[in-house]
């Protein structure tokens, strides 16, 4: 049922991406429908990041094809990728120091109508209407998190790409990053998740990849979980 | 009075002062020019000097063969040099971001030294006169000091212009772009900000900042293909006191060690010329970062 691959929101094919000599993606091959979360799983230096980082753009190099809404994106800027209607929340979050809280979350500018407005962005996050002008890398981690998140929703995208929003956190703040993620997809966001954090992927996500040496080598819905869990222990070695 | 008891006549005292507050305000822009295109190109750019120097003769010309006033000249030099930093930009120095300083540096000297001796090869090196408008003539007597009108506004543009830019870049969304892609363009350039463009514009705006500091300065200083190298290696020291990058860190350094400098004149006149450096030595080995520098 989940495995259309024309009319998807997102069609990666045959990707091949590079840093400098390093080749780290052989051939990735993917989609994403529309209102669907998707995660890829797999061990480090699989190529996971590197693969939400060719669909941004920010590669050294990269062939195949990557196609949004149809159009194609792989000879495209990294701004005009974003400017299709594509964010992304990078690992390291990407907190600006010289920026308030405020300025953070106001940067990325609107690539179309119909991103969240400041208020629901509170709605979702109120911790962070308290320190608007607090400077942006002295927030918690949880609320850095919660502020690379909650700036890519005011721009109107309706692909997220979150690289490992999870990590280093904290259990409370991980159950509220994944209600979060639960209402942006009842609230008809799409999204594509990288997660080490197989637990919590399986409390969002409708759909899973597994990558290995910079391929899809799996891929299942999360209605088959329970047959798959040998395969995921064999892929992921949890 | 006070004034008895240092064995300074006033006259010389506020006469020094402003000296250095012109100084100072020269200092002040340029240095700011160059933290500008530091923090965004990661270019020290040493053709800097000479952008001053063609403001200067960018105004001498204007009004030479088109009659184009002072007023104007303030207007339409830093739009003209500061195209052709955008031009400099786009053939030479954006090959040049991902390598070392050193590059840029290099590069930037030679097109300094090129400029330079173009001009000098039809100018000379004795200097044009370029006269201050009619408006700015004359000047007030204060009683304790005679303030000609023209230094008063140099001061007040250059301070004007300075804190302008600061607002600019700390206060508004434009600045924030700016601030933002001086620590991760690769992150703003991946929320629809086009960086390249960004960087190629913030250059202009660097060396339109040298031009305007040239026009200025070309009623004080007469307009020679050397006013910018003389002026150049001081900024740079100020600069490496204030620490590379931080825009109100240029500003207040400027301003500061221009007035340093004039006092030293009338305190002990023998090291007006070095004490900058001398200064810049003293940061260097307490404050490698500089004054207001980030130490990263």
């Amino acid at each position: 049922m989940l495995d259309r691959t024309s009319g998807s929101l997102l069609e990666i094919s045959d990707l091949q991406a590079w840093y400098g000599e390093s080749h780290i993606l052989h051939g990735a091959t993917l989609h994403v429908n529309a209102g669907e979360v998707v995660t890829l799983l797999g061990r480090n230096g699989a190529g996971k990041t590197t693969t939400l980082k060719s669909v941004m753009g920010i590669v050294g190099k990269r062939t195949g094809s990557v196609r949004f809404e149809g159009r194609e994106l792989i000879n495209a800027s990294s701004n005009a990728i974003a400017r299709a209607g594509i964010a992304f929340c990078p690992e390291e979050r990407g907190i600006f120091a010289s920026l308030d809280v405020e300025e953070n979350l106001m940067l990325p500018p609107q690539v179309r109508a119909g991103g969240l407005s400041r208020e629901q962005i509170f709605d979702l996050f109120p911790n962070l209407r308290e320190r608007l002008r607090s400077q942006g890398t002295k927030l918690s981690g949880g609320e850095q998190q919660m502020l690379a998140i909650g700036r890519i929703l005011r721009t109107g995208a309706r692909l997220l790409l979150l690289d490992e929003p999870t990590e280093g956190l904290a259990p409370v703040i991980i159950q509220q990053i994944g209600n979060t993620i639960r209402k942006l997809k009842e609230q008809g966001f799409t999204i594509l998740l990288v997660e080490q954090n197989f637990r919590f992927a399986s409390t969002v996500a409708d759909r899973y990849y597994i990558m290995e040496h910079g391929k899809i080598v799996e891929q299942f819905a999360n209605s088959e979980l329970s047959k798959k869990l040998d395969t995921l222990h064999e892929y992921l070695g949890v | 009075m006070i004034f008895d008891l240092l064995g300074v006549p006033p006259q010389a005292l506020f006469g020094q002062l402003l000296l250095g507050l012109i100084n100072g305000s020269f200092y002040a822009l340029l240095s700011l020019g160059l933290a500008v295109i530091f923090g965004m190109l990661n270019i020290i750019n040493f053709a800097h000097g000479a952008q001053y120097m063609l403001g200067a003769f960018c105004a001498y010309f204007l009004l030479q063969f088109a009659g184009i006033n002072y007023w104007l000249a303030l207007i339409i030099a830093p739009i003209v040099v500061g195209a052709f930093g955008i031009v400099l930009e786009r053939l030479f120095l954006k090959h040049l971001y991902k390598l070392d300083h050193l590059y840029g540096l290099l590069l930037t000297f030679g097109i300094a030294l090129i400029l330079e001796g173009i001009f000098r090869r039809y100018f000379g090196s004795s200097g044009i006169p370029y006269s201050p408008p009619q408006l700015l003539t004359g000047g007030y007597n204060l009683g304790f000091m005679y303030l000609p009108k023209y230094r008063a506004w140099v001061v007040i543009c250059s301070l004007t212009v300075c804190l302008l830019t600061w607002f600019m870049i700390e206060k508004t969304r434009l600045g924030a772009y700016l601030r933002a892609a001086t620590e991760n363009p690769t992150l703003v350039r991946a929320f629809g900000i086009n960086v390249p463009r960004m960087i190629t514009l913030t250059y202009g705006f660097g060396v339109g900042l040298a031009a305007l500091a040239g026009v200025m300065a070309a009623p004080i200083y007469n307009v020679s293909p050397q006013m910018g190298a003389s002026l150049i290696i001081v900024v740079f020291a100020v600069v490496v006191i204030g620490g590379m990058g931080s825009i109100m860190g240029a500003i207040v350094t400027g301003f500061s060690l221009g007035i340093i400098e004039g006092l030293t004149k009338v305190f002990f006149p023998q090291a007006s010329n070095t004490v900058i450096f001398v200064i810049m030595v003293i940061v260097l080995l307490t404050r490698p970062a500089g004054l207001f520098g980030r130490t990263t």
